[in-house]
C-alpha cells in the first residue's frame, strides 16, 4: 500500500469522488508555488483531472484564479489547490513539464485571458477557426492532406491536417472546436432542469454518464445520498450505455476493416442494449432516467425477468460474433500493429478510459474512485498492453463481457425500493467534485457554489478532452490509409471536447 | 467459412417489416404528446415553469414539438393530466408551425409535390451535416441504416459528398463555428435539393437554445422541407418522416 508523505498531503485539500469541500479549505498559493505544487503532485503519481478558472471564485473580486484538481488514483482521492493571479493575469506554464496541462492551458488562455507563460503550443482550441496556425512540414515530396470539418460519414465535425511523405504520415494536427456550443456558460444561466438536459447533451452517446456526474455533484453539494436501489439502477444504466457503445464500436471497426458480417451483427446487437435503456427510461440513450436525488424509473419485476433472458441470449450472440471476428485473418491482420499508442505517450498525455487502458495504463474510475453502486460491487478493470487497434478492440470485448456479468448479477433478485430522496438546497461556498467512468473514460464535473448556495462556477471535462492528442500521436509514422480505422478505434467525442 | 455460415444462420434475418405490420414500442417510450387544454385550471402554469426548453405557452395551452425534449417533466408536474406523452412515434411535419401542438392532432408530413417526387421518389441520396449535434441524432440516423431499420431498402442512402446528394440532413444547434461549413455543403448540393432538420437542436436549438456560441438551429434563410423532432428522434420516427416525404406510406395515400 502506498503511504502518502505529509508533504504530498499538504499540497492540496483532499476529498473523495462525490464529496464537497468548503472553498475556504482549498489551499491558495502564489503562481510560482502553485506551479511547484502541481508539478510535485504530478511527479508523485497524481494525474491532472482539471485545470480551470472560475470568475468570482477568488476572495478578491477582480483577480483571476486558476484551480487545479489532481486525481490520486492509488489513494482514491482528489486534491484541489488554487492560485490568485496578479494584474497581468499570467503564471508560469505547466505544459513543458506536465504535458497533461497543455489543452487546459490553451482553454484558460482562450476563455479567460489567462496567460500561461512559456506554453510551447498556445494555439486556438475552439475559436479563430479561419486563422488556425497549422504546423507545416516542408521539403521535397512532402504533401499536405486536409480532411473535414464535414466528413464522409454520419459523424461529428473536426478538421484533420496531415503532413505526408508519400503514404506515410509525418505529422497529423487535429483542429477541433467546430462543435463548440457554449455549454458551460449556458449552464450557469440555466434553471436546474435545463442544466440536467444540457449535461445529457454534452455528448449524446454518454447521456447517462454526464447526467450521473452532474447529479452526483448536486447531491454532494446538498449532502444527500440517493437510496441504494437508485445507485443500482444508475450503475445498470451506465453499463448498458457502455455495452451499447462498445458493441457499436466493434461493429464500426469491422466496417472499416471491410468485414461486413461483424459490422451488421455488432450493429444490430448494439440496438438491443439501446432498446433496454429505452424500456427502462423511455429513451434509447437513457435520457430523463437520472435526476438529482436518485432515478425516475426502476426495473419492474417483469422487466428484470425479461432482461435476464435477453442478456443471456445477447451474450451468446456477441460471443459468436466476437469469436468469428477476432479469428478472421482479414480482420486481425488489419487491426494488429496498426496505430500503436505507447504506454509512455498515453501516460504522459494523461489519457483516460479504454484508450489509455488499451495502452496498458491501469486506470478506471469505477475502481480507483468508486462511486454509487461501485462502492459495493466491483467490476474488474481490464487492460491490454499492445496499444494498437487490436488492443482497443480486444479491450472493448473484455469490458463488454465484464459489464454483462455485472448486469446479470445485479439484476438478479433485488426488490424495488425507493427511487429517490428529496434534494436539499446546496451548501454555500462549497466545491464538489464528481467523476464517473463513462464508456470513453473519466467524466469530470466540478461545481462551485456562491455565498447564496447558487451554482457560481461549473467545469465539465469530457474524457475526450484528455485524449484527442493521443490519436495524433498514434498516427505518426503510420499510413494515411490507416487513419479511418485508427480514428474509429479511439472514437473520441467531438462535442464532448468542444462543449 | 463453415463458422461464418453457421453464425449467419444463427443470427437470422432481422430486418423489421416496417412500414407493414404493427410497431411495438415499450410502455415508457415517450412519443407524440397529447394535450387537453380544457383540463387546465385557471392561473396554473406548472408545466410552462418546469419545461427546460420553454416549449410550452399558455392561454391556450400549446406545446412546441420543435423545442420539446420529450422529458416527462410537464406531464409529471401537471396537476390535471392535461399533457400526456403517448407511444406514437410518428412526429415528422413539413412546416415549423405544424410543430405547435394544442390538442391531439398533429399534421404529419405530406408528400413532396409531383415534380420533386418524379426526381426523388424512388431514390433519395442525402448528405448528413452535424453542426453541433451531440451525436445522439447522428447515432439514430446511422441506426436507421442498420440491418433492423435498413433505410436503403427504400432507396434512401447517406452519401459521402454533397455533390452526390439530393439534399442535406442537419443535426445540432448550428454552432457559429460550423455555420460556414453548413452553408458551403448546402450550396454544393445540386438543385433541386431538400433540407431535413433532425432533432430539437436543429429545429429550435433544443437544450442549447440561447447559447451564445450557437444559432438555435438551421438558419432562417435555408428553407427546411422536413422537420423531424425529438431528442433524439427514434429511428422509426426518422424513417416514417422520410417515407411520408416520399409518399411511400400507404395510409398517407388513402387520406
Amino acid at each position: 500500500m502506498k503511504i502518502d508523505s505529509q508533504e504530498f498531503l499538504s499540497c492540496a485539500v483532499w476529498i473523495r469522488n462525490g464529496e464537497a469541500v468548503p472553498l475556504a479549505e482549498i489551499p491558495q498559493y502564489s503562481p510560482i508555488d502553485f506551479r511547484q505544487n502541481c508539478l510535485y503532485l504530478a511527479h508523485s503519481g497524481s494525474r491532472l483531472a482539471a485545470l480551470c478558472s472560475f470568475p468570482g471564485f477568488s476572495r478578491t473580486k477582480e483577480a483571476k484564479t486558476i484551480l487545479a484538481v489532481f486525481a490520486d488514483d492509488a489513494g482514491s482521492k482528489v486534491g484541489l489547490l488554487f492560485s490568485v493571479l496578479g494584474g497581468n493575469n499570467s503564471y508560469p506554464s505547466l505544459s513543458l513539464d506536465l504535458p497533461q496541462a497543455q489543452n487546459f492551458e490553451r482553454e484558460l488562455f482562450e476563455e479567460h485571458g489567462i496567460i500561461p507563460e512559456g506554453h510551447p503550443w498556445l494555439k486556438p482550441l475552439r475559436r479563430k477557426m479561419d486563422s488556425y496556425p497549422f504546423f507545416r512540414v516542408e521539403g521535397e515530396g512532402i504533401h499536405e492532406v486536409a480532411v473535414g470539418p464535414v466528413h464522409a460519414g454520419i459523424i461529428e465535425p473536426g478538421h484533420f491536417r496531415f503532413q505526408c511523405y508519400g503514404e506515410m504520415i509525418h505529422y497529423l494536427e487535429i483542429q477541433l472546436g467546430y462543435q463548440h456550443r457554449g455549454a458551460e456558460s449556458l449552464f450557469l444561466r440555466s434553471s436546474p432542469e435545463r442544466r440536467l438536459v444540457i449535461a445529457e447533451s454534452i455528448a449524446g452517446d454518454t447521456a447517462v454518464g454526464h447526467a450521473l456526474a452532474y447529479c452526483m455533484g448536486i447531491e454532494a453539494l446538498s449532502d444527500c445520498d440517493p437510496p441504494f436501489y437508485a445507485h443500482l439502477v444508475r450503475g445498470a444504466a451506465l453499463e448498458l450505455e457502455r455495452l451499447a457503445n462498445h458493441t457499436g464500436d466493434l461493429g464500426a471497426l469491422c466496417g472499416d476493416a471491410g468485414y461486413l458480417p461483424g459490422a451488421s451483427w455488432f450493429g444490430r446487437i448494439r440496438g438491443e442494449f439501446l432498446n433496454m435503456l429505452m424500456e427502462l427510461s423511455g429513451n434509447r440513450f437513457g435520457r430523463s432516467l437520472i435526476r438529482p436525488g436518485g432515478v425516475r424509473f426502476g426495473f419492474s419485476s417483469s422487466q428484470i425477468k425479461d432482461f435476464l433472458i435477453r442478456l443471456e441470449k445477447i451474450e451468446q450472440d456477441l460471443k459468436e460474433t466476437a469469436d468469428l471476428t477476432f479469428n478472421t485473418p482479414t480482420v486481425y491482420s488489419r487491426f494488429e500493429e496498426t496505430g500503436i499508442l505507447t504506454n509512455e505517450t498515453a501516460d504522459t498525455l494523461g489519457m483516460v478510459g479504454p484508450a489509455a487502458r488499451a495502452s496498458g495504463c491501469d486506470r478506471d474510475v469505477r475502481r480507483d474512485h468508486p462511486f454509487g453502486i461501485f462502492r459495493f460491487v466491483q467490476i474488474p478493470a481490464a487492460f491490454v498492453d499492445s496499444g494498437d487497434v487490436m488492443a482497443r478492440a480486444l479491450l472493448r470485448w473484455l469490458e463488454i463481457q465484464r459489464s454483462l456479468r455485472f448486469l446479470r448479477e445485479q439484476l438478479n433478485g433485488l426488490p424495488e425500493t425507493a427511487l429517490q430522496v428529496e434534494i436539499r438546497s446546496s451548501r454555500s461556498d462549497y466545491a464538489a467534485v464528481s467523476m464517473v467512468e463513462g464508456w470513453r473514460g473519466e467524466i469530470f464535473h466540478l461545481a462551485v457554489t456562491s455565498s447564496k448556495g447558487e451554482i457560481a462556477g461549473y467545469k465539465i471535462v469530457d474524457p475526450s478532452f484528455h485524449n484527442w492528442f493521443g490519436l495524433a500521436a498514434a498516427l505518426r509514422g503510420s499510413q494515411i490509409s490507416d487513419f479511418p480505422l485508427c480514428n474509429k478505434s479511439f472514437n473520441f467525442s467531438y462535442a464532448g471536447h468542444d462543449l | 467459412m463453415f463458422d461464418l455460415l453457421k453464425t449467419r444462420l444463427h443470427q437470422g434475418y432481422r430486418t423489421s417489416d416496417f412500414p407493414k405490420g404493427e410497431v411495438h414500442l415499450p410502455e415508457r417510450f415517450r412519443g407524440k404528446p397529447v394535450l387537453d387544454p380544457s383540463r387546465c385550471q385557471e392561473g396554473c402554469s406548472s408545466c410552462r415553469d418546469i419545461c427546460p426548453t420553454q416549449a410550452i405557452t399558455l392561454n391556450p395551452l400549446k406545446l412546441d414539438l420543435g423545442a420539446c425534449l420529450f422529458c416527462p417533466l410537464c406531464q409529471e408536474k401537471c396537476p390535471d393530466k392535461a399533457i400526456a406523452f403517448t407511444s406514437d412515434y410518428r412526429l415528422a411535419v413539413r412546416s415549423r408551425n405544424d410543430l405547435m401542438v394544442s390538442g391531439e392532432e398533429l399534421r404529419l408530413a405530406s408528400e413532396m409535390d409531383d415534380k420533386m417526387l418524379r426526381v426523388f421518389g424512388r431514390s433519395l441520396k442525402l448528405r448528413q451535416v452535424c453542426a453541433g449535434g451531440c451525436s445522439g441524432c447522428e447515432a439514430e440516423l446511422a441506426a436507421a441504416g442498420n440491418v433492423i431499420f435498413d433505410l436503403s431498402r427504400f432507396g434512401i442512402q447517406f452519401v459521402a459528398s454533397p455533390r452526390h446528394a439530393d439534399g442535406i440532413v442537419v443535426t445540432g444547434p448550428v454552432t457559429n463555428n460550423m455555420e460556414t461549413a453548413l452553408r458551403k455543403t448546402y450550396e454544393a448540393v445540386p438543385s433541386p435539393k431538400i433540407v431535413i432538420a433532425v432533432g430539437a437542436c436543429a429545429v429550435s436549438g433544443g437544450p442549447f437554445a440561447g447559447a451564445e456560441d450557437s444559432q438555435d438551429g438551421v438558419p432562417k434563410d435555408i428553407p427546411v422541407d422536413l422537420y423531424i423532432p425529438g431528442c433524439p428522434p427514434h429511428p422509426l420516427t426518422i424513417l416514417d418522416g422520410l417515407l411520408r416525404l416520399l409518399g411511400r406510406l400507404e395510409e398517407k395515400r388513402d387520406s
